[in-house]
């Protein structure tokens, strides 16, 4: 079994977020990057642990420069046998879609896993895009992956309840939470990441259809505190001190 | 991405939501090995040690169930070689995984610092190739807990005055004496004893768990690594094989160059203390507002926060060029002893200004910082103690002992 994890780079969720040229561009100054949580605590995670339990090899894939070899690396370190990275800066999911395309189409692949979607541009566009071009069946926001003799289970959220779904590979998924648990490498692991293959693939031409025209951060809300349901002392306190309500 | 920060942290007090500092940005001196490393541990102790480790702490208890976390995550022995156990990593990945789990606290750290420098370094480095077979895959396993025996009740910064001794008896050696202030020594398996033989020298003996003779009574009453168990060795005419001496030292070296190993981790330890402290300040001093703005917002309060991150930096960057010295083998004893006396000073000083940023919520272990305070007045003076560490450096830079 073949198993395509497609991992993003993203900032860390407690970045500051800043805009530079004009509002056009993302300001990545003294920025922290990580893998995208979904890509990694889920879709990674669960395809490792269908390759453990039934055999098979995954890889991921990834589209962007050097700089993001530590997360290629720690995608290795939590299990994955090989690694891709196609070497361009990512520009658009379409540009990143097309990327993932190419590589299936010369690796065919059983299940091509995603994160439901990045935690910075929230876009949640890359695994549709890829299953149309690649005419793949695709269950979107997957809470749960089982296989059960040649065929998958997969619980998918939808809103108010689940929807349960059976289907064979190949197929494409996209990881929501509950898929999996976070998986924290260990420190063999690690050091033997180093000798897993990552192979750096050019980039296939894209024509880009869409620009980026203007990035606003959203107006400021009045901040929500939430409070430890067992700490009455310091609702208090809020509520007396800060608030001056009592 | 604000919506997944709340989809996956549940925000209270007793979450830990800390975040590193690098202020001058020493993290690009760090190799990709080194950051998984850091990366790893760190999500470690958020998950294994930080939920629980108040509770323990509070009720003196030592949490045994992370010996076997350490060993998974790999943090027994990470620069010994992969093929006796270790994790085949270089001094500085060794430094920044003690800074994180001190960081969750000093009693975790010691629990590894013991069993990965002071058990697995001498047995690889002093023992026999049987020895290292036998005993380092169970303890980079953790199957077996060490411990090592040097400071005796009369003897604690001079360790050549030592009485427990060893004496000839055919295949074996009769060991008696007693040490004391021994990390890890009620669980341990195995132990790593000091003792004089009949010609005054100083050797290495394994002592196991179940020799006759033998016993590891537990200390109790500590104010301080609440949550790491200590406690004696006491040797009644115990006899040893010996297959069981290290043979490959002789004298005060072999003991002092495991405390050198522990003390370059301690060095990198304490930085971690410090570093959840100012964590915890900086953001407290945000959200705790008086007179009508955060107490941050006030000079006393900048001025305090403002030292510790320049403390801080100037021990990150020492420690990192101590660990390129020691990937290179250039290290002395002397320089580490620098290390360790400033950073550990330093992470007490900023334990004790975090405390009262924190002011009376400082002082519950609502913060972590009354835990990291009491943790390190242990930490200033094991391992060599904060004065002797200074005439360490006195000795190095004048040539003349003021020892004695």
């Amino acid at each position: 079994m073949k198993l395509l994890v497609c991992i993003s780079k993203t900032p860390e969720t407690t970045a500051k977020i800043s805009f530079s040229d004009d509002g056009t561009s993302f300001n990545s100054d003294g920025v922290q990057f990580i893998m995208n949580p979904y890509d990694e605590w889920y879709a990674l995670v669960r395809a490792v642990e269908l390759a453990e339990s039934n055999g098979g090899e995954v890889t991921v894939l990834h589209v962007g420069e050097s700089s993001s070899d530590i997360i290629i690396r720690k995608a290795l370190s939590i299990g994955a046998h090989k690694a891709a990275r196609v070497d361009a800066v990512p520009t658009s999911s379409m540009f990143v879609a097309t990327q993932i395309v190419n590589y299936v189409k010369n690796n065919p692949q059983d299940i091509v896993f995603f994160g439901k979607e990045t935690i910075d541009y929230n876009g949640a566009e890359v695994g549709s895009m890829v299953s149309e071009m690649l005419d793949l069946p695709y269950i979107s926001f997957a809470s749960k992956l089982e296989k059960q003799g040649d065929v998958f289970h997969c619980d998918r959220d939808i809103e108010g309840g689940i929807q349960t779904v059976e289907l064979s590979p190949p197929f494409a998924i996209s990881a929501a939470k509950g898929m999996a648990e976070q998986r924290i490498p260990n420190m063999k692991a690690i050091m033997m990441s180093k000798r897993k293959p990552l192979e750096v693939l050019e980039p296939f031409q894209v024509d880009e259809k869409v620009s980026i025209s203007q990035y606003n951060l959203p107006p400021s809300k009045s901040g929500v505190k939430l409070i430890d349901a067992d700490n009455m002392e310091e609702l208090v306190r809020l509520l007396k001190d800060v608030e001056k309500v009592l | 991405m604000s919506q997944t920060v709340t989809e996956t942290k549940h925000i209270s007090q007793k979450t830990d939501q800390y975040q590193g500092h690098d202020y001058y940005g020493v993290d690009a001196l760090l190799s990709e090995d080194h950051l998984l490393a850091r990366d790893a541990v760190r999500d470690w102790v958020k998950k294994e040690v930080s939920p629980i480790i108040e509770d323990y702490s509070n009720r003196a208890e030592c949490p045994y169930h992370l010996f076997k976390g350490l060993a998974d995550i790999g943090a027994f022995g990470p620069s010994i070689p992969e093929e006796y156990g270790g994790g085949g990593m270089d001094e500085i990945a060794y430094g920044v995984i003690m800074q994180e789990l001190e960081r969750g606290d000093s009693g975790v750290r010691s629990m590894a610092s013991v069993q990965g420098s002071l058990v697995m370094y001498p047995i690889y480095r002093f023992g026999s190739e049987e020895q290292k077979r036998k005993y380092l895959p169970k303890l980079g396993s953790g199957e077996f807990i060490g411990c090592f025996g040097l400071t005796e009740p009369d003897h604690g910064s001079n360790p050549s005055g030592m009485v427990t001794n060893i004496k000839d008896d055919g295949d074996h050696v009769i060991l008696n004496g007693a040490k004391m202030w021994i990390t890890n020594s009620p669980v341990a398996d195995i132990a790593v004893v000091w003792a004089k033989d009949e010609e005054g020298a100083i050797r290495g003996v394994i002592v196991e768990k179940g020799m006759k003779g033998f016993s590891a009574p537990e200390i109790h009453g500590k104010w301080s690594l609440r949550a790491s168990i200590t406690g004696e060795l006491v040797f009644e005419d115990v006899r040893v094989p010996k297959a069981n001496i290290l043979p490959n030292v002789k004298g005060l070296k072999g003991p002092l160059s495991c405390l050198s190993k522990a003390r370059y981790g301690i060095a990198w330890g304490a930085i971690g203390a410090a570093l959840d402290c100012y964590d915890s300040a900086l953001r407290y001093s945000l959200e705790r507002e008086q007179f009508g703005k955060p107490i941050g917002g006030f000079q006393l309060t900048q001025k305090k926060l403002a030292e510790m991150i320049t403390e801080i930096t100037k021990a990150q960057l020492l420690t990192w060029r101590l660990g390129t010295l020691a990937n290179d083998g250039k290290a002395t004893p002397a320089q580490i002893s620098m290390a360790k006396r400033n950073n550990v000073h330093m992470a007490l000083e900023i334990a004790r200004e975090a405390r009262q940023i924190h002011g009376g919520m400082g002082i519950t272990n609502e913060y972590p910082i009354m835990r990291h305070m009491m943790n390190l007045e242990t930490v200033l003076t094991y391992e060599g103690t904060h004065d002797i560490h200074l005439l360490i450096t006195g000795m190095d830079v004048t040539g003349i002992n003021a020892f004695k």
